[in-house]
């Protein structure tokens, strides 16, 4: 089980690092639905199928789809640009590859003990029943972000609309 | 048995440490908006993790993905807005570049 788990995480922190490294911002947010896609994979393992599926729709799908719409209607460099503007990009991230082997290498070495106590049994293992009868008050938390989200959005689309008349 | 849950536990733990230290030096050394955006995602997905190994390693799922939900709903939100008001800076400065937003610059 370890190593199929440590293959994954590692393929996890691959696609993270090719998300943050990529030339092109196209390319970014492809790496980001594949990390999400991984992560999901990760979920579906660890015995959360319900998040998994949430993960997997609504990050590798929906929040890709946003990245790829700003990156279209924002106009991105064009190729050659991007050619030209790689240099500096590389001279900024070229540390990043070693600093991450060498956090992963630091980690690997220590030996962290956790003091961790036995948690009790699970009362209740559905998921529904957990978030509509317990967790109400997030519920309602979810019900506001989302309303205020909304209300952001259009008062942002709103705005633009009126300074372009 | 609880001896090898938390060594399963330290070992994700240090995978989200290090994607944490990826999406926080995509933050911090980027010039462009969406990349930013892209680093705080990366940072979203070791939080994800970090929350899914927690449930797994106490017995808890059920409550771990049902903050794992509440986590993907603000998340959605959250880049949703980010994406409005990137779309107005690209607007007003026809640029996604950091360095020239100085409008507020004292």
């Amino acid at each position: 089980m370890a190593i199929i788990d440590e293959i994954l995480l590692i393929a996890l922190v691959a696609a993270a690092l090719w998300t943050v490294m990529a030339r092109s911002l196209l390319r970014s947010a492809l790496g980001l639905a594949l990390s999400s896609a991984i992560l999901s994979i990760i979920m579906f393992k660890l015995g959360s199928p319900v998040a998994a599926v949430f993960e997997l729709s609504v990050c590798a799908g929906l929040i890709s789809a946003l990245f790829f719409c700003i990156i279209t209607i924002t106009e991105p460099l064009t190729p050659e640009k991007v050619r030209e503007e790689a240099g500096a990009r590389f001279g900024r991230f070229r540390y990043l590859p070693p600093i991450v082997l060498a956090v992963w290498f630091v980690l690997r070495l220590i030996s962290f003990k956790l003091d961790i106590k036995v948690a009790l049994p699970e009362a209740i293992t559905d998921v529904r029943q957990v978030l509509w009868a317990h967790r109400q008050l997030d519920l309602i938390g979810q019900i506001l972000i989302l309303l205020c989200g909304v209300y952001g959005i259009v008062i942002l689309l709103k705005e633009a609309r009126g300074k372009r008349d | 048995m609880i001896n090898s849950l938390l060594n399963i536990f330290w070992l994700y733990g240090i995978y989200i440490i290090v994607l944490s230290v990826i999406g926080l030096y995509c933050i911090l050394v980027t010039l462009n908006i969406v990349r930013t955006l892209i680093g705080i995602e990366v940072l979203m997905k070791a939080v994800t993790l970090l929350i899914v190994i927690s449930g797994f390693t106490c017995g808890h799922t059920a409550l771990s993905q049902t903050l794992i939900i509440t986590l993907i709903v603000i998340e959605t939100v959250f880049i949703a807005v980010a994406m409005g008001i990137v779309l107005g800076v690209y607007r007003h400065t026809k640029s996604l570049e950091t360095k020239n937003l100085t409008n507020l610059k004292g």
